[in-house]
């Protein structure tokens, strides 16, 4: 009984991580048709760049707090000055340059989302700032973990924001292979500029404890803990905001409209470009936070940006999102939960050592019996 | 000015031009309509008016401001609704929720409401439905949803794209009979249809479109009663 309620606890809190990162996968795929396999990477940017806010806090062994790097400053200051400048000159020149040269001037001249990165920037480094506050009286030390959790989630949203309007928004037109592979690209770029000196590095670290891990309760025999309570209810009260925010809201509705149509999405007023910039947003936010809640439950398992332990996370929450049927968000917070399970039961009481297979297998054998998942509907694919 | 006034439009589909410089003039307060054959650039024309096609060269003024260029949204924003080919209806959403993203730019409660209810008037069967899932609706009723939710948009230019395409006699019978009540109650309606008996006793105006060309354009009803129109597209020897 004992060991029955304990793999149930660790099958739910690992499986709605999973929860977390599918619904990216599977909203990004409702709307644009397409795998983003840079969405696992946004995860483990989310983890670290918790770690690194942690530190930069001043939760560190040595005490001394990093301060931000020269080259983010000039970073951040380099785009504040351009983005209003580009800007202008969107606003100015860019209508006459487009009578002069057609319809097709250059996406990367359009200033309005340099400005909008900017200010986002600004406002995640007031909030490290507010992280470090919090950090240094006792009173509001608790804190810190929520305002770690927003810059993760804020970081990763600007990150996936800045993603979608670089690499993927230029190829719209495309055939869906290059963006697919323009995905694996990206993927391989965060991996292993994630691994710069001036990053996060080539080593794994350990996450410091924001909390006191206590239990909270027995029952049965098992431990209740506090990390693992406030980590399930993190990512269930997300679920239950973003399960809102979809089928409850003006917005919502307007990414319902576009996953099913963009063109008539766009008749109705939409304006589809914002609707998929924000459901990257969304979605990054979302794998952030799913990297946050990961490396406070399992401290010791920051590896390294690149490491193939993350790779596979990534596939299984993949899987999660596969299993529940893709495009479903429903489905894919019920794919994580049952692949978390899966997991969890298959490596108590079956093997070990087999833990991956579970849920390879059980992905082999939906595609065999329900292709479109659990909650998905058969559709015709669309040439 | 005319409402809508459209000058040597051009537009490709990949290396193929689709429309070889059509222009077309809409006036203030009538019924125009676009008639020909599949294929001959009916709905491409409306696509480029709404801005989810390229455009080649040419112009297209709305109400004097040029479309051209102009994201899809923003033309909507602008007041032109587009009903388009096949009915365009959300079958993920209910008949209540399609018809709210008519009314998606607009703020004014109070505005949306009494629209709301003048859809309800022409299309009771919809106020029957509301709560019933769009793609559970028949071919017609699919039609006067699509109609009225580019209403909901409250438009100035009303775009419909073959709204009789695939309807029961009876059923394009009543569709028209409302199109004629909106154009009366005040909106302009530009008018694409393969029908081209129907579209020729509603409208004031007609253009006939063949591969991607404007061929003749008149009073609708004098090109009812002209005989190349009469062999060819009203089937009368």
């Amino acid at each position: 009984m004992t060991k029955f309620l304990q793999t149930l606890m660790d099958g739910i809190s690992i499986g709605s991580l999973y929860a977390l990162i599918a619904l990216g996968y599977t909203m990004v795929y409702g709307i644009l048709r397409f795998i983003n396999f840079a969405h696992s990477d946004i995860f483990v940017l989310g983890a670290w760049l918790s770690f690194s806010v942690a530190l930069c806090a001043g939760w560190t062994a040595s005490g001394a707090p990093l301060l931000f790097p020269t080259w983010l400053w000039t970073v951040l200051i380099v785009v504040s000055v351009l983005g209003p400048l580009l800007y202008v000159v969107e606003r100015t020149a860019l209508p006459a340059l487009r009578s002069s040269l057609g319809p097709r001037v250059p996406h990367a001249l359009a200033g309005g989302f340099v400005v909008t990165a900017a200010v986002w920037a600004w406002v995640l480094v007031g909030l490290v700032f507010l992280a470090r506050a919090t950090t240094a009286s006792a009173s509001f030390r608790p804190l810190t973990g929520v305002v770690i959790l927003v810059i993760a989630m804020g970081g990763c949203g600007l990150a996936g924001y800045l993603i979608e309007r670089l690499a993927y928004k230029p190829l719209r037109a495309a055939p869906r292979l290059n963006v697919l592979i323009t995905a694996i690209g990206i993927s391989l770029f965060l991996q292993n500029s994630g691994q710069l000196k001036f990053l996060f590095g080539t080593q794994p670290q350990k996450m410091p404890e924001l909390m006191e891990n206590k239990p909270l309760a027995v029952v049965a025999g098992v431990a209740i803990n506090r990390v693992d309570v406030i980590g399930a209810g993190t990512a269930v009260a997300l679920m239950f905001a973003l399960e809102w925010l979809v089928f409850h809201t003006r917005l919502g509705r307007a990414m319902q409209a576009v996953s099913y149509n963009t063109r008539v999405a766009s008749l109705m007023g939409i304006d589809v470009d914002r609707v998929i910039s924000f459901t990257f947003v969304l979605g990054s936010a979302l794998a952030a936070a799913a990297g946050f809640l990961f490396v406070m439950k399992l401290p010791g398992a920051l590896r390294q940006p690149a490491d193939t332990g993350w790779v596979l996370l990534g596939l299984k929450a993949f899987v999660a999102a596969v299993v529940g049927g893709i495009g479903n968000i429903r489905g894919a917070m019920l794919g994580g939960l049952f692949i978390g399970l899966l997991e969890y039961f298959g490596v108590a009481y079956l093997r070990p050592e087999l833990r991956d297979v579970y849920v390879f297998v059980l992905l082999i054998i939906v595609l065999l019996v329900r292709p479109s998942g659990l909650l998905g509907k058969a559709t015709v694919e669309k040439v | 000015m005319a409402l809508l006034e459209i000058r040597d439009l051009q537009t490709h589909y990949g290396a193929i031009e689709a429309l070889h410089g059509i222009s077309l003039t809409v006036e203030r307060g009538q019924i125009v309509t676009l008639i020909g054959c599949n294929g001959a650039g009916k709905s491409t024309t409306l696509r480029a008016i709404s801005g989810l096609i390229p455009v080649t060269s040419g112009s297209i003024l709305f109400d004097g401001k040029p479309l051209v260029g102009v994201a899809p949204h923003e033309i909507v924003k602008l007041g032109v609704a587009h009903a388009p080919e096949g009915r365009g209806i959300f079958a993920n959403l209910t008949v209540d929720e399609n018809l709210d993203l008519g009314s998606y730019l607009r703020r004014d409660r109070d505005g949306i409401a009494r629209d709301r209810e003048r859809v309800f008037e022409l299309f009771p069967r919809i106020r029957e439905r509301l709560r019933q899932n769009a793609g559970t609706l028949s071919g017609g009723e699919q039609q006067m949803l699509a109609i009225g939710r580019a209403l909901m948009a409250r438009p100035r230019l009303l775009l419909l794209d073959e709204p009789s395409l695939g309807l029961a006699p009876q059923v394009v019978q009543t569709i028209f009979r409302i199109i004629r009540e909106i154009n009366a109650a005040g909106t302009t309606i530009l008018l694409v249809e393969q029908n081209a008996h129907m579209a020729l006793q509603t409208a004031h105006f007609a253009y006939v479109l063949e591969v991607g060309e404007i061929v003749m354009q008149d009073e609708a009803k004098k090109l009812a009663e002209s005989d190349e129109v009469r062999k060819a597209y009203l089937g009368v020897a």
